[in-house]
């Protein structure tokens, strides 16, 4: 392999990626058993076949406007940015969502390809429950039956979320292996896969997992940053000065920077958690401090010690609280386009205590990890400048966290 | 020849079939595994699978990834698990032994300096987990260094799939008897009989069942047409607990022994 860095190359196609193996440069691919092998070449095919489907994509937009509520608003956070005293702040409002974050996009993508594969039987992994309701949901409106793998530490801190997928009629499965959390959930989600392959899909709510999710994720995804660059375009006659968003798997991340790729004047910049602190050990940050190594069927950055053995993650948000990254990240930072910072949970605590009263907002915690970003990259620029942000969830579930991390009892 | 190919011409000349037991390293007992491999010799296997723990093992049952947890938690990885594959050559230069791994572990080392320690330590092949037939390339220093790469099939395989899975094989064909996770209570004899004569049409190299073989009736059945039978789960499961080298070394005894008969009893 190789992972030699280079700087931003203006003739590079970065939206060309990956190649027809799933490739991202170095990153990506498909190291799966021999048995899921096939299978996923006939995802793979299916998804080909449809993703040039006017009847299919159609029915996506459809319901990406009358049932998920799209377009989000691009909104200006007028008094953050003025309490700021730097760049304008503007939020893309994928918290406004049905269901309450960009999720949807993805679950509504995949079921379709689900239902046409003839799939009667979906599967997911979640960590804070986000995705597990978002592939519950879609599973309802379609009459699919749904399996939820969560770790069991996780469904200890998500009560609200694992109540809403029952209520939603999905099952969730505990799982009690390893660190009992997300990546464990996906490795348990993973052995149902390849148990039941034949009547089973899989619906892995990140851009990672073997080809072709990672770019299949991103895809379905990618309606926010088209979105967003026409919006920019018709409101601002212009293309923002920075984009951010915060980076666990990174499906809101790619999803907003896609379209913006191949826009050099536009710079990127990706939020990982790092916890309580990159040197502290306690964190998130696969791309700031992690290697390239192989997770969940992709090679990417991982955060993992000296004997391969993938180490345990912290983070406030649990959506953030994962070992590896979307291949196509990695892809980035190797190549200079985009870059990879750390945000702690303090910073992300603040920011969201920020947005609240000053905008009225309380976005996820996964989210208040780009709101924090922005607000540093606001804050070394002029006033005329635009940084565009990813708001890609609301907080609503986060309330409890947030109360007990400050000593409130509800 | 290899030491692999060897083992293979001597079981076809005996008219028997070749038994391989997987054993996680570091598990039950690290300071017991070069022990355990040559306990494991003398009830009969003909070559010893030795797995490579990983803290995400996607393709294992519970039985061998509660193993690895506990391998993980003492803190073994390949350093230690060469020095044990070193250890056993001092007495046994013929068995073969493969390591089953995960990429990750080999990944980080870098798997050309891997390849070279693996081969400096006595190890013959390496069953990648997670890594198909599209990334075949990713391994090449592997094969260039000497390290046999052993490949799988599956029930899902297609025939098309076959003829470029066999046409790299080495060493042997690892047939996976269902689709699933080790250990899992899923073989249908007649499923894995055809899977193995479609497989045999393509290979040139012996063909080995695992996944699911829990003791001697079923092992000897698979006998039947296999070359050799792979058994993990239920060996890792009747050696979990021991506590000691005398009691590690006297379960496999115990646990293997009966299947080698079994295996004997219906020469070809």
């Amino acid at each position: 392999m190789s992972t030699s860095s280079s700087s931003a190359d203006a003739a590079l196609d970065f939206a060309s990626f990956p190649d027809r193996h799933g490739h991202f440069g170095a990153y990506g691919g498909s190291f799966v058993a021999e048995t899921l092998a096939v299978p996923l070449a006939e995802l793979t095919a299916a998804y080909d076949r449809l993703r040039v489907d006017p009847d299919f994509l159609a029915e996506f937009e459809r319901d990406l406007r009358f049932y998920v509520g799209r377009p989000s608003p691009i909104y200006h956070a007028q008094r953050l940015s003025q309490e700021i005293g730097g760049a304008q702040i503007l939020l893309k409002r994928e918290d406004l969502n049905h269901t309450g974050a960009h999720k949807i996009n993805n679950t509504i993508g995949q079921a379709l390809v689900a239902r046409s594969m003839g799939k009667r039987r979906i599967i997911a992994e979640t960590g804070a429950g986000q995705h597990g309701v978002a592939t519950a949901t879609v599973c309802a409106r379609f009459g699919l039956d749904c399996v939820v793998y969560m770790g069991a530490t996780d469904i200890e801190r998500q009560k609200i979320n694992v109540y809403r997928m029952k209520l939603l009629g999905a099952q969730v499965v505990p799982v009690t292996s390893g660190s009992q959390t997300l990546k464990d959930a996906l490795n348990e989600a993973m052995r149902d896969w390849v148990t039941n392959v034949a009547d089973t899909f899989y619906i892995i709510g990140t851009v990672a997992g073997p080809s072709p999710y990672p770019r299949m994720v991103r895809d379905f995804n990618a309606v926010v940053g088209r979105e967003a660059r026409a919006q920019m375009l018709e409101h601002y006659g212009r293309l923002p000065d920075v984009i951010t968003a915060c980076v666990g798997g990174g499906s809101n991340a790619i999803g907003l920077f896609h379209a913006f790729l191949n826009d050099a004047q536009v710079r990127i910049v990706g939020a990982e958690a790092a916890g309580e602190g990159i040197a502290s050990g306690h964190h998130a940050a696969s791309l700031a401090a992690g290697r390239p190594g192989v997770l969940h069927g992709n090679r990417t950055y991982v955060l993992c010690d000296d004997n391969g053995q993938i180490t345990e993650t912290h983070s406030i948000s649990a959506g953030l609280d994962y070992p590896g990254v979307g291949p196509e990240h990695a892809f980035l930072k190797d190549a200079g386009r985009a870059s990879y910072v750390g945000v702690t949970d303090e910073e992300a605590l603040g920011a969201f205590h920020r947005l609240a009263r000053t905008e009225g907002i309380l976005a996820a915690l996964e989210s208040s990890h780009a709101v924090a970003q922005a607000i540093k990259l606001a804050q070394e620029l002029p006033k005329d400048r635009l940084v565009l942000c990813n708001l890609s969830g609301r907080g609503d579930k986060d309330v409890h966290t947030i109360a007990a991390r400050e000593g409130i009892t509800l | 020849m290899s030491r692999i190919e060897d083992r293979f011409t001597e079981l076809v000349a005996h008219g028997r079939t070749g038994l391989i037991p997987f054993i996680t390293a570091g598990d039950p007992l690290p300071q017991a595994m070069v022990p355990l491999m040559h306990a494991l010799v003398a009830a009969g296997a003909d070559l010893i699978e030795l797995g490579v723990p990983f803290s995400d093992p996607m393709a294992d049952g519970p039985v061998i990834q509660h193993s690895s947890e506990r391998a993980v938690a003492r803190g073994v990885g390949l350093p230690q698990i060469l020095e044990w594959v070193k250890a056993f050559r001092q007495r046994d230069a013929r068995t073969p032994i493969v390591l089953m791994s995960y990429m990750n572990p080999l990944e980080i080392r870098g798997v050309a300096a891997f390849a070279e320690m693996a081969v400096a330590a006595g190890v013959d092949g390496v069953l990648l987990v997670d890594c198909p037939i599209e990334e075949w390339a990713e391994v090449a220093p592997m094969r260039e260094q000497g390290v046999q790469q052993i490949l799988l099939a599956a029930p899902t395989t297609t025939p098309q799939r076959m003829v470029k899975i066999c046409s790299a094989a080495a060493g042997f064909l690892y047939y996976v008897s269902f689709a699933g996770i080790t250990g899992a209570d899923r073989v249908s004899l007649d499923a894995v009989r055809a899977g193995v004569a479609q497989a045999r049409q393509q290979a040139k190299v012996p063909v080995a069942v695992g996944f699911g073989i829990r003791d001697a009736a079923m092992a000897q059945a698979i006998g039947e047409f296999a070359d050799a039978v792979v058994i993990g789960s239920a060996l890792v499961e009747h050696l979990a607990g021991e506590t000691d080298e005398a009691g590690v070394c006297a379960a496999a005894h115990a646990f293997l022994a009966p299947i080698r008969i079994a295996l004997d009893a219906r020469r070809k």
